[in-house]
């Protein structure tokens, strides 16, 4: 059956190259867009490098104070000493890493300024994290605790502060404010777009000017907790909020403030956090999200729709026909919807091409240092239910009625 | 030679008919459009028996089609009593009215109604695919139909490369593909010359010797005083 309906989809196409050619452009270009979107966000939210751990990663970035009558809020990154006494201490974590959001510094070299972005960290950042090092290694407890002026940078910086013909920097120092630093190792960069792990030149957190030693709750710090496995994600939480929930209230610091809020989020509920303060923020953010999503996929299936319906009388005879030798509607209503389907697929086989072509293109512009959107697994399977809701969504009604002509009257055509 | 063929199938064939295959009681069907009301079949009443080879003539536009189209479940009566081998059809739904064309009945239509698309034997195959039938039962018994019409040997071919008679004979072999037991054909032979109708009504009269029942609308007075009953409409009321 399944056969018989795609020899007759195909022989549909190959009937009017140009209406053919029309319909594929269009699904081609709407396949095209919602693939590179979903790439991006698989860039985004994803687990990719240095971030390979993220589904087993918990980000504690943001503590937020208010009163209880909501009237007054602040809200920002931790102290280095609220991470360590409240999350450095989990015990069903495996590791905590440290680190603070990044800044801004410069570099000069033959008098040229290089800007910079700088990032402290704590020793765990290098193991929670996935950094490949290109050479050398990362700092250790020894350089902590001797505040040793280490650093660790990009291959980026390197070639544009030593340039591309130095055989190795490790052991070259680098001056960064006036303060001159040993290089330590270098790491291939991590994209702007993973803002914690995200610098051209990472310190130990001891180095000049981190402010790692600001007393009170808030601070510049930033914390990611790995779980041993993603399913023990919800014991971390738990254990944190049991942490968070003995902070006594002088500690708060501010009288204003008698709320205390702060999470230890997936990757993702930590993006929708900043978003989204409640569970109806959430569902009027996901409101949003679908409807965009569905102007993108229903306008191009809506004009689909229409060329699809207004050729339903080309296939008449064809659907009077089945219905005689008794192809029930429901039987044809598939047939419609696999038809349309199948056409789909392989407008979204040129879009899975033309996206590969498209993320090639921003990959190498530059547009994101390090960018590395991809078609992986994840990205390619909902590209594939991508095509089968739009294949669905622009295919059911004219299914519905091309099912529901009547015989006599579709054998009369 | 054909015409000899059938009359020599005719005289073997049963002349006992048994009970009712085909059973109408008062029915009428109007269509309404927003400003006009046409009555196309008025009071109509016929009994088809089991076996029974029955024309139905008449002018143009007198309800014809709209008679066969309803026999054949097509299209609805708006009011009256339809049986087809002794089951009432009024409250059946859209899948049992389906799977009751699918078993009992087939069409032949005038203009063939062949799917330009599909091969020979993919076209035969149609009734089947509604059927639990394996794509090997299919196979097979779309190729003993074509065998039956003498087209075993176009299977691959597809309906734009045959002629008139062989299309029509296409349209026969997808009708008893499924071994249905009243075949219905509208004008089977209204495109063809006469030699290939003789050719096409002798191929239903061997089918009707075999036992299945048939009705057919034809305009061709010849034709229809070949088959065993003749029935006659004008402006939708039965008259003979």
């Amino acid at each position: 059956m399944l056969t018989n309906y795609i020899k007759i989809a195909w022989k549909v196409l190959l009937r009017h190259p140009f209406y053919t050619f029309i319909t594929l452009f269009g699904i081609t270009l709407t396949l095209t867009v919602l693939m590179v979107v979903t790439s991006f966000l698989d860039h985004l939210f994803g687990a990719h490098y240095p971030e390979t751990n993220r589904d087993r990663s918990l980000y504690i970035a943001t503590i937020i104070q208010t009163d209880s009558a909501n009237t007054t809020m602040s809200s920002g990154p931790a102290s280095f000493d609220f991470l360590k006494k409240y999350a450095k201490t989990l015990k069903t974590a495996e590791r905590v890493a440290v680190m603070n959001n990044f800044g801004f510094s410069n570099a000069y070299v033959n008098g040229k300024r290089i800007k910079l972005n700088t990032k402290y960290t704590d020793v765990e950042f290098w193991s929670v994290t996935d950094f490949d090092f290109l050479e050398g290694k990362p700092y250790d407890e020894t350089n902590l605790r001797n505040a040793d002026h280490v650093a660790v940078i990009t291959d980026a910086l390197r070639d544009q502060y030593f340039g591309k013909d130095t055989e190795t920097v490790v052991g070259k120092t680098i001056d960064i404010e006036n303060i001159n630093y040993r290089v330590i190792g270098v790491v291939k960069g991590s994209p702007p777009t993973r803002v914690y792990t995200y610098s051209d030149v990472y310190f130990p957190y001891t180095a000049p000017k981190s402010n790692y030693e600001e007393k009170g709750m808030r601070g510049r710090f930033v914390a990611i907790v790995l779980a041993r496995k993603p399913a023990d994600i919800p014991a971390v939480q738990a254990e944190f909020d049991s942490h968070v929930a003995r902070i006594p209230r002088s500690d708060y610091g501010d009288n204003r403030y008698n709320i205390l809020i702060v999470k230890a989020d997936t990757y993702f509920d930590h993006f929708l956090n900043t978003f989204t303060r409640s569970e109806k923020d959430r569902v009027t953010f996901y409101a949003i999200v679908g409807l965009v999503l569905l102007m993108i996929m229903g306008l191009p299936a809506v004009n689909l729709v229409n060329v699809n319906v207004s050729r339903i009388l080309e296939r008449a005879s064809e659907i009077g026909v089945r219905k005689a030798f008794g192809a029930p509607s429901k039987a044809l209503l598939w047939q419609f919807i696999i038809e349309n389907i199948f056409i789909t697929f392989i407008g979204g086989s040129f879009a899975l091409l033309l996206t590969l072509i498209v993320i090639h293109f921003i990959n190498a512009s530059g547009w994101i240092a390090y960018a590395d959107l991809t078609i992986n697994l994840p990205v390619f399977l909902t590209s594939i239910l991508v095509c089968l809701v739009f294949g669905l969504l622009s295919g059911v009604l004219p299914a519905f009625r091309m099912s529901r002509l009547k015989i006599a009257e579709a054998l009369k055509v | 030679m054909v015409h000899g063929l059938s009359s020599m199938v005719k005289k073997q064939k049963r002349t006992t008919y048994q009970h009712a295959m085909i059973k109408l009681q008062n029915v009428e069907k109007v269509y309404r459009t927003s400003s006009i009301e046409t009555l196309a079949l008025n009071n109509i009443n016929l009994d088809v028996k089991k076996g029974e080879f029955v024309s139905i003539m008449g002018p143009s536009g007198c309800g014809k089609s709209t008679l066969l189209n309803i026999i054949g479940l097509l299209d609805a009566p708006s009011k009256g009593h339809i049986e087809i081998d002794g089951s009432p059809v009024e409250r059946y739904t859209d899948k049992h009215l389906a799977e009751l064309r699918n078993r009992k009945l087939g069409f032949i239509f005038q203009s063939f109604h062949l799917i330009n698309d599909l091969s020979v034997i993919d076209n035969v195959e149609i009734p089947l695919l509604y059927r639990n039938s394996s794509a090997k039962q299919r196979r097979d018994a779309a190729q003993e139909a074509l065998e039956k019409v003498g087209l075993s040997n176009r299977m691959k071919h597809f309906p734009k490369q045959l002629s008139g008679g062989q299309k029509q004979r296409v349209a026969i072999a997808r009708a008893i593909v499924g071994n249905p037991e009243i075949i219905l054909a509208d004008e089977p032979t209204g495109n063809l010359d006469s030699a290939m109708g003789n050719e096409i009504l002798g191929i239903l009269q061997k089918l009707n010797s075999n036992g299945t029942t048939i009705v057919m609308v034809t305009h061709d007075e010849a034709m229809a005083k070949k088959t065993d009953r003749l029935i006659r409409l004008f402006d939708g009321v039965q008259v003979s």
